[in-house]
């Protein structure tokens, strides 16, 4: 029994958006993976809810009318792995959001709820930073769309005005098209973990596969919300698909990011991990790419 | 015969379909619910409460607090049988809510509510204030003059030294040519993980409280929340039902005193007390931390001169199992590898941490991760092979251990080592993974360990059953003994149904006990269900059947030396003609005009002998250096625990304790804030139990020693199979990379720094 | 404050029911205590141990972090659903009990729910898939070595492979 002082449940996202107005302390509730834990951690006691776990509407991965890739907020992260559009082309979503928590967990917990919560570790956050996804939000006001980066503020705060609520992380055509990507989970054990570091990474390769035309880099748990690494970015681009290339973009990746030393892991291991994850995941895309790590 | 055979658990289909009852499956809806108020401070006193904003909160029955207790009672908490001698009894020093604080955790004040909504609002606006003290974390810390002390009546926080002498060490050591090995080996504090948290209730009818709890000691809780209570023990009853695991944690009263009481103060209500995950981690009990310090003497030609060891056993707050655990590990040093010169010092020291208790192994575990890391460090520095070496200094069969009369009879360690290494492949891999370079490599390592069955000569033994024949020849049996998830009631059933000569579906195990009609039992502890309960099994047995057989013989007028109960039936030996079934006669005896007679019986055993149980694990594991990660690949556990009674269950039982071994071995900690005391990753989630994807394929080997002093020549396997698992997997990382981790886990934060260390990254 | 509830319809191992709900109830609370279903088991209550897991539409779920409320017109499966109209065992049950997958029992229902979400795809799946589908279930009696068996050899067996 959870100590709920109201549920409202919404049925469409107008209603939703109706009933925040009508009870402006109310939180969303999506899956609930976060939300109910922290009711029973004391931190949300008493809180009124607003349920959109019932807005079928906002389940599925559909292409818009440009080709971009439209993945409704309340998808499951087990619905996202087991779509065709993802498998064909960013199977690394799939891979990625197959690490969240377990079984259970992936199917209960949304790509929404797993980005709206603003923390660094969630495992959908560092590929859909190194994929340029856009949120889109839905509010009072209509509707808006914003790039992930700029969606995230602080830890465990996003923009998310009174009363909007995100309905679809959609993923441009020229974000994904001729991309190959990797995403690396560092966790203590192999299933029902958090990342102490995810490291995502995708290229897009020349037509003769030798040269990385662009690489992207994300990292989660990097800092205190998902992040970029552009140093590491500018170090492999228009570079040849070597080694060379390979060791610069992981070494540069210490100039972006910032881990903090916590219990859960120390800021000097982290450091040491996140430079063999980019490296690793990098070799891995241009793999995937069809290119190979020449010494 | 039933023993020897893979049975299929008695209690398997009531747990495969549901219908099997826990305790908060018993527990009335109408029950009041409690929660514990912990201390948020590690070391100091209560001063005050304010509880007005809590008791406004709707559903609120009652907030009671330390100060409502008005008689202190103090009392144990150990699941050891009492001793009537004080100076052999547990320490006394636990009360049902306490004001003075021992650690970050301490029970003050409980909220008994209507509803758990009500009762966790209450506790969040529960307002306390301390008088705060330094406190104090580390073992040896704590040892220190000066230090913070938690019990007035234990100087340095000492609450045990002990010693063991033999030989000369110091005139020893002077031998020419000898290697010193020194080195430090540290076990973490780590958490049994039941899947049930622990959970009890309590009711009163009368004068008399009923307490239904999840333990593996009901006798054991009834006495004990007498002592609490200060109230007879026979006003108190216990039952326990079908128990979600406990590895040692149940064998501990936790909250059993505290419900009864919570129950007496609202008027004998139904109390509930349903204890979190969160609270079960640092509320309950925890396996001791162990930090010990090993130097050996060795000789050019592989052989021991002389040895010391001095371990340090963090207790936590309050005694609990005491001493016991950091004594049985140290006792296992010389013995393991005797050796004629020897000083071991053991102590068991308090700090203001949650309170270490029993799991699974008493100190085993610990104690091998020292002996079996320092034994392969020693061999790295004399250039020794390690599986050699081992064999020259191991136990020699014939050892008698002076003080337990314990004597190993077989030469179980090489049987078993020999059949590990055929079944892992070692001779190849080891040769294999010799001198590799490169980022990613394998090794291959192996560990020993011995253990005790049961605990005698330290504490009583004592084993009572009862059968209760019923009119279709079938027959409840009834023992002390619990089923605590290993399998004994399928066991107990194999081994009456062999004794009595019946069928194994006529015997109907009692799982639940109830200390008003369960004979007297100690239970499930120091892996002795088995061997413990088998000598009252064939006493009662053989009792029964004498009864049987008596009345057979005023039945069919055949003298009793020429019957016998045979599948069932009573069967002339002299031809092999059944006679009558056993239902006959059992109906007939009970309803007979002339000499009616309800067959049943009932005997105790004391048990005074012990048994050595032993083996080992070899394990195979893959190290991604760069990534600081060891993955396991393969392992292989080989134990001679006698003669098996279920090969399928000992099996199943060997992969439960080889997991936690992995656990121990490769990922579980439970770490606390430096600045505070406060456990940081008491969850499921941030407290790294393996998962199933952790885990390689189990391998469970046995050798079949049958162990003499034994009713069914079984002796312990419960525990033993997460005795060595953790130095096996901690010296394969060493022989993959040459880098020995002191302190386990071998998680990538131990591995980050020790191959820093090493100059491998 | 009043407290507040919702009459909902689902159906419940093959049955069609309605109960009126606190809303504050999680999908534990509602099948422990409304309908007694108690292999619905309590573990954690964070959804970390996979105790209380049952199938809704043939998905796994974790029920104690799961609102009763969302069960409205649902179909809920819990281990007691698995049982024949006579007390017949399915034949993962069986295999649990014939592998020597059970010991204290207390992960097992909801270890079978996985199993039979797994069951259901019919197709075989590899040693490492049958793994993952499992790892949302803690146990620290079994290593898990009797529980992948159990599963495996019911896989094979139902596709005709055994």
């Amino acid at each position: 029994m959870y100590d709920i002082k109201a549920l409202y449940e919404a049925e469409s996202v107008a209603d939703a958006i109706r009933l925040m107005q009508e009870h402006p302390e109310a939180q969303i509730i999506a899956g609930g993976s976060d939300v109910l834990v922290q009711i029973r951690e004391g931190k949300r006691a008493g809180v009124e809810l607003v349920s959109i776990y019932g807005i079928d509407a906002l389940r599925g991965v559909s292409y818009d009318e440009e080709g971009a890739i439209r993945i409704g907020s309340l998808t499951s992260f087990s619905h996202i792995a087991a779509d065709p559009i993802i498998q064909e082309k960013i199977p690394v979503l799939g891979e990625a959001v197959s690490l969240v928590g377990g079984p259970q967990i992936r199917n209960i917990g949304t790509i929404g709820g797993n980005t709206c919560n603003g923390v660094t570790s969630a495992d959908s956050a560092s590929t859909l930073f190194a994929w340029d996804a856009i949120v889109e939000l839905a509010g009072p006001e209509g509707v808006r769309r914003i790039p992930i980066g700029e969606f995230y503020i602080k830890a465990g705060k996003v923009d998310l005005k009174p009363a909007e609520m995100q309905t679809a992380i959609i993923i441009p055509k020229k974000a994904y098209e001729g991309y190959h990507g990797n995403y690396i989970k560092y966790a203590m054990r192999e299933a029902m973990d958090i990342a102490n570091l995810g490291c995502s990474v995708n290229v897009r390769l020349s037509e003769d596969k030798k040269t990385i035309l662009d690489a992207r880099i994300a990292f989660g748990v990097a800092g205190p919300i998902p992040m970029r690494a552009p140093s590491a970015e500018a170090a492999a681009k228009s570079k040849e698909t070597g080694k060379e290339t390979v060791d610069a973009f992981a070494k540069a990746v210490l100039e972006d990011i910032h881990p903090r030393d916590s219990w859960r892991a120390a800021k000097a291991f982290r450091e040491h991990i996140a430079v063999e994850m980019a490296r690793r995941a990098l070799i891995k895309s241009i793999e995937l790419g069809g290119g190979v790590i020449r010494e | 015969m039933y023993t020897g055979k893979s049975v299929k658990r008695v209690d398997a289909f009531d747990k495969v379909t549901g219908r099997a009852k826990y305790t908060d499956d018993l527990c009335d809806k109408k029950s009041y619910v409690a929660r514990i108020l912990h201390s948020t401070i590690a070391n100091g006193k209560v001063v005050s409460f304010d509880t007005s904003e809590a008791e406004k909160v709707p559903g609120v029955v009652k907030i009671l607090t330390c100060f409502d207790l008005k008689e202190k009672h103090y009392y144990p908490t150990a699941g050891h049988p009492w001793s009537t001698d004080p100076s052999h009894q547990d320490v006394s020093d636990r009360l049902v809510l306490t004001e003075r604080v021992r650690f970050y955790g301490d029970d003050i004040a409980a909220v008994v509510a209507e509803d758990e909504v009500a009762a966790a609002q209450a506790l969040r606006l529960i307002r306390v204030e301390y008088e705060e003290y330094p406190f104090v974390l580390d073992v040896q810390k704590a040892m220190e003059d000066g230090a913070p002390l938690l019990h007035e009546e234990f100087p340095n926080n000492i609450l045990k030294h002990t010693q063991i002498r033999q030989g000369d060490y110091e005139k020893a050591i002077q031998e020419p040519g000898l290697t010193k090995v020194e080195g430090w080996y540290e076990t973490p504090v780590v958490q049994h993980c039941h899947i049930e948290n622990f959970i009890c209730y309590a009711e009163m009818e009368g004068n008399r409280i009923t307490v239904t709890t999840s333990t593996q000691i009901p006798h054991i809780v009834r006495r004990i929340v007498g002592q609490a209570l200060g109230i007879d023990w026979g006003r108190i009853r216990v039952i326990k039902p079908y128990i979600g695991g406990g590895f040692g944690n149940k064998q501990d009263i936790l909250y059993e005193p505290l419900c009864a009481w919570l129950c007496m103060q609202t008027g004998g209500h139904l109390v509930k007390l349903d204890v979190p995950r969160e609270e079960t981690f640092y509320c309950t009990r925890t396996r001791h931390s162990i930090r010990n310090h090993i130097i050996s003497w060795v000789r050019p030609d592989g052989t021991y001169a002389a040895r010391k060891l001095e371990a340090f056993s963090d207790q936590g707050a309050y005694a609990s199992h005491g001493h016991s655990i950091c004594a049985k590990g140290a006792g296992a040093f010389p013995q393991l590898y005797p050796c004629p010169n020897v000083e071991v010092d053991a102590y068991t020291v308090f700090t203001n941490k949650p309170v270490a208790g029993a799991m699974r192994g008493y100190g085993i575990p610990q104690a091998m991760w020292a002996v079996e890391s320092h034994t392969e460090d020693v061999c790295a520095a004399i250039g020794a092979d390690p599986v050699e070496f081992r064999r020259r200094n191991l136990m020699p069969v014939g050892y008698v251990d002076g003080f337990s009369k314990n004597e190993n009879y077989y030469d179980s360690f090489n049987q078993c080592l020999n059949k590990a290494m055929a079944a892992i492949d070692y001779e190849k891999k080891f040769k294999a993974y010799q001198n590799q370079t490169g980022d990613v490599r394998r090794g291959i390592g192996i560990a020993m360990f011995w253990y005790n069955t049961a605990v005698w000569p330290i504490s009583l033994e004592s084993t009572s059953c009862r059968m209760v024949l019923n009119q279709d020849g079938s027959f409840q049996l009834q023992l002390g003994e619990t089923e605590i998830g290993q399998g004994a009631d399928t066991a107990f059933a194999q081994m009456a149904a062999d004794v009595v000569g019946v069928p194994i579906e006529k015997v109907h195990v009692v799982s639940t006990q109830d200390t008003d009609v369960t004979p007297f039992g100690t239970s499930a502890y120091a892996s002795r269900q088995t061997y413990v309960a088998g000598f009252s099994i064939r006493q009662t047995g053989l009792l029964l059947k004498e009864k049987i057989l008596d009345y057979a013989h005023t039945l069919t007028r055949m003298p009793v030396f020429n019957l016998d109960i045979v599948d069932g039936n009573i069967v002339r030996t002299t031809d092999g003609r059944v006679l009558m079934s056993l239902g006959e006669l059992a109906t007939e005896a009970l309803y007979s005009l002339t000499d009616s007679r309800h067959i049943t019986a009932e005997s105790t055993y004391q048990v005074k002998s012990n048994a050595y149980s032993f083996g080992c694990t070899i394990a195979e594991v893959e190290v991604d250096i760069p990534m600081c990660r060891a993955k396991l690949l393969n392992i292989v556990n080989c134990h001679d625990a006698g003669t098996l009674i279920n090969p399928a269950l000992a099996e199943a039982q060997v992969h439960g304790g080889m997991s936690m071994g992995i656990g121990f071995g490769l990922s579980e900690k439970l770490i606390f804030d430096e600045k505070t005391g406060r456990p940081l990753n008491n969850n499921l989630l941030d407290y790294k139990l393996s998962t199933f994807l952790d885990h390689p394929k189990l391998m469970a080997e046995f050798v079949e020693n049958p162990e003499p002093t034994s009713a069914f020549g079984t002796k312990s396997l419960g525990e033993p199979p997460a005795c060595s698992v953790a130095p096996a997997i901690r010296n394969a990382i060493f022989h993959a990379t040459g880098v020995g981790v002191k302190n386990a886990p071998a998680n990538p934060h131990n591995l980050f720094a020790a191959f820093k260390e090493a100059g491998l990254i | 404050m009043s407290k507040q509830y919702k009459l909902i319809h689902c159906t419940i191992n093959g049955k069609e029911r309605e109960a009126m709900v606190d809303v504050r109830a999680s999908l534990t609370d509602l099948l422990r205590n409304d309908f007694r279903l108690t292999s619905v088991k309590k573990g954690c209550e964070v959804g970390e141990c996979g105790a209380c897991n049952v199938l809704i539409n043939g998905e796994c779920f974790n029920s104690c972090i799961y609102l009763a409320v969302w069960a409205d017109g649902k179909e809920i499966l819990t281990l007691e659903g698995l049982e024949g109209p006579n007390g017949e065992l399915s034949d993962i049950q069986q295999a649990f009990i014939d592998e020597a997958a059970v010991q204290c029992g207390f992960c097992t229902p909801g270890a079978i729910m996985s199993a039979v979400e797994i069951l259901n795809e019919g197709r075989e799946l590899s040693d490492e898939e049958i793994r993952i589908r499992m790892s949302g279930h803690l146990c620290r009696c079994t290593g898990y070595e009797n529980i992948f068996r159990a599963v495996k050899k019911t896989m094979l067996k139902r596709l005709g492979k055994e």
